[in-house]
């Protein structure tokens, strides 16, 4: 990142609810903000008063361990208050609509709502929604994953322990892998490693592969094997194969997918010798990623996850408002 | 004797090559005359129609009216008096109601209501197989003589070819067309757009034109073996209405209709707009490619109708995310005013060729009267102010869907009237 140079940037956004729509200079305020962040969980006492007094609701309408329990480490440690709301204990089996769910959890006043849904816009339904109805009392609503939408908070921690990794992600060639088509988590990527200068290849089977992949996001390279995308690179990201595509239209079996697509030391040695490897999580292990690599020299996989929390807390900081407020 | 002397108007009639000033006699329900200067008779309403259009009365062949069974959505009384608003004088409905309009009680209800409301005529669209499941052929012989124009599964295809060819062959005992949903439901998966660069953007699951595409495809060569009128409704991609062009161009018996929203909107609107729900509809709206494919079939002829697909239904079924919502916009209050304003007023094509997409045309395709000014037809007309601006409000809609992408779209012209057999139809 260029230091000295860049204007003072203003946060002004309540929301998150892509990296779609942030600026070069919003998203590098968060990685720094996401920096100052970082130091507090090497503290003895993990924790300050940030957030004390502001309410978080996470309201998972999917299945996540990972990102809900960074979501809720990130919100202890700047001591907000958290209430976890999730879709097996939702009154969403009883037949409430979506509104109607969030419009009563909005009664009870929170500050931010963090969402996860299985569907593709569901985070904007909401914020607009919430907005339409209370105007600036309006929860913040976070995008934790939404479809294969965004997941913004994924890649802004990827980018963050690319930048720390690498003292730099402009002019960076970065590799990410696996399946394109259903994966959040590189729509996220692309808008961000695109607007900071990074050189994004995506590789993966044609059938995971989305047609239109190059004019949805211009400058980004398609590449069909590992062999071809991964000379050069600085960055091999690996995506989770969702195992119930095995055998029905995307893959044949898993093996096969190991056999072509799945990332090797010896494919590995193709990158350049210093190359970093990321995952965002699940692994599947003799998948899309072999155990020697996950566990390599070369693996960034468990600092990512360390970096989730500091990058979280940061933008549950500045989508609470509490910089304005401080000031 | 009734009559009724619309005086001083534009008269445009496509069906007698007329494009002029002239006056319209209307006599007990009848075009008696148009003419320079007719004078009225002893006792004829007149109507000043100095510097508006009249033209023969615009049908809709493709309307969702949800009687019976989803009254909540729409009724025939709703849905008519939406289509008095909007201009129309008649619309064809569609049978996927609740129970489905497979059979003669239903069809027989359905013109039952319409006379009842009178704001429009009401042509029911048969299911072309029972309960619509896409297995027997429903009773068509009986639902023509209830008064049916023509069979469809609407919102479902016909997929057994075995099926769509015996529904060819039999529907030629009565001269009617089989209407197509033309839609691979395989391809189609869980998309709920246009698969292209704007899902691939969003990560939303893609509908390719290729579900649409393969369909008519399959299904015209079935007709080239078996003869009957194939008309494919709601034609939303380029290549679908190329395969229609070549097939009119071996003089097979088919033809199609593109809806306002596919002329006018790409898959761009579901980013544009968030995710409204209100751009969610099947066929989803295409690539700009597609729509300029499309504009092009209205200049050349490939298209013959404009079908507004009409699809009420209620807020609280649209206010829910984006996959789960269900597929389908209102059109009647707002096809006519778009049409004028981002297709004639822009030059793309003439007023005439508007009446006949719009009125002509849908008449020939469902066999009824109407769709001409011709002296001895039906007084079907409607009438039309070119340059009466126009804010779309979807608070002010007759029809009780209000889901419409164009709510607050400025536009220029508008239905300012109909007269349904000689009588001006008060929408109130």
């Amino acid at each position: 990142m260029p230091a000295g140079s860049a204007p003072k940037v203003h946060w002004h956004h309540k929301d998150l609810l892509g990296i779609a729509e942030l600026t070069r200079g919003e998203i590098e305020l968060i990685l720094d903000t996401a920096e100052s962040f970082a130091e507090v969980a090497e503290r003895p006492i993990k924790k300050v008063p940030t957030l004390r007094g502001k309410t978080v609701v996470n309201l998972f309408f999917e299945n996540s361990t990972r990102t809900r329990s960074s979501f809720e480490i990130a919100q202890k440690r700047l001591s907000a208050d958290s209430l976890n709301f999730s879709a097996s204990t939702s009154a969403l089996t009883k037949g409430e609509t979506l509104v109607d769910t969030t419009l009563n959890l909005q009664a009870m006043q929170p500050d931010l709502i963090v969402i996860r849904h299985a569907y593709a816009g569901a985070p904007h339904f909401l914020a607009k929604r919430l907005k339409e109805f209370c105007g600036a009392k309006a929860a913040g609503v976070i995008n934790a994953g939404d479809g294969a939408n965004e997941h913004p908070t994924q890649a802004l921690l990827d980018a963050f322990t690319i930048r720390q990794k690498k003292g730099r992600i402009e002019g960076l060639k970065v590799v990410i892998a696996g399946d394109i088509d259903h994966s959040r988590v590189v729509r996220s990527n692309l808008h961000l490693l695109t607007k900071l200068g990074a050189r994004v290849t995506v590789a993966g089977p044609r059938t995971l592969m989305p047609d239109a992949m190059s004019e949805a996001f211009p400058g980004v390279e398609v590449a069909y094997s590992l062999e071809d995308a991964l000379p050069d690179a600085d960055v091999v990201m690996m995506l989770r194969i969702q195992l119930e595509r095995q055998g029905k239209l995307a893959f044949p079996s898993t093996r096969e997918y190991f056999r072509l697509f799945g990332l090797s030391n010896q494919r590995l040695a193709l990158a350049k010798p210093d190359a970093i490897v990321m995952h965002p999580g699940p692994m599947n292990r003799g998948v899309e990623i072999a155990s020697d690599v996950a566990d390599g020299p070369d693996s960034v996989i468990l600092e990512q996850v360390s970096n989730g929390v500091a990058v979280r807390m940061a933008v549950l900081y500045l989508t609470s408002g509490a910089h304005l407020e401080a000031a | 004797m009734t009559a009724l002397l619309i005086r001083g108007g534009r008269v445009v009639d496509p069906s007698q090559g007329l494009d002029e000033t002239r006056d319209v006699l209307i006599e007990d329900g009848r075009i008696s005359q148009v003419a320079p200067a007719i004078s009225a008779p002893a006792g004829a309403e007149v109507l000043d129609a100095v510097g508006l259009v009249v033209a023969p009365g615009f049908i809709d062949p493709h309307v969702h009216l949800r009687e019976p069974g989803q009254e909540y959505k729409e009724t025939v009384a709703t849905g008519t008096k939406a289509a008095a608003a909007g201009g129309f004088t008649a619309v064809a409905c569609m049978p996927n109601t609740r129970p489905v309009n497979d059979e003669r009680s239903v069809t027989e209800l359905i013109l039952t209501q319409a006379a009842r409301a009178g704001f429009a005529r009401v042509y029911p669209v048969a299911a072309a197989t029972k309960g619509s499941k896409g297995e027997e052929m429903a009773e068509i012989g009986e639902l023509v003589d209830a008064g049916a124009v023509a069979v469809t599964d609407d919102g479902l295809p016909i997929a057994h070819p075995e099926l769509l060819r015996r529904l060819f062959l039999y529907t030629r005992h009565f001269g009617i067309p089989v209407m197509q949903h033309a839609e691979d439901l395989k391809l189609t998966g869980d998309g709920v757009m246009h698969e292209g660069v704007w899902s691939t953007r969003l990560g939303v699951p893609g509908i390719p034109s290729s579900a649409e595409d393969v369909m008519v495809a399959r299904d015209l060569i079935l007709l080239e073996d078996t003869g009957g009128r194939y008309h494919l409704q709601h034609l939303s991609s380029a290549r679908s209405l190329e395969l229609v062009r070549q097939a009119k161009a071996k003089n097979l018996a088919v033809t199609c209709e593109a809806s306002p929203h596919h002329l006018l909107l790409t898959d761009q609107a579901v980013a544009d707009t968030e995710f409204s729900t209100d751009v969610k509809m099947k066929p989803p709206v295409r690539s700009e490619a597609d729509r300029q494919a499309l504009i092009q079939g209205l200049q050349d002829g490939t298209i013959d109708c404009i079908a507004t697909d009409h699809a009420p239904h209620h807020v609280d079924e649209k206010d829910v995310e984006f996959q789960v919502a269900p597929f389908g916009i209102v059109g009647l209050e707002t096809a006519v005013s778009l049409c004028l304003d981002r297709l004639v007023h822009t030059g793309l094509i003439s007023l005439s060729r508007l009446v006949e997409l719009m009125s002509t045309n849908p008449a020939k395709l469902l066999g009824v009267p109407g769709g001409t000014l011709a002296p001895g037809s039906v007084a079907d007309v409607t009438l039309l102010d070119l340059d009466a601006p126009v804010t779309v409000d979807k608070t002010t809609f007759h029809s009780k869907g209000k889901n419409t992408p164009f709510h607050g779209w400025t536009l220029r012209g508008k239905a300012v009237g109909t007269i349904l057999g000689g009588r001006r139809v008060v929408v109130g």
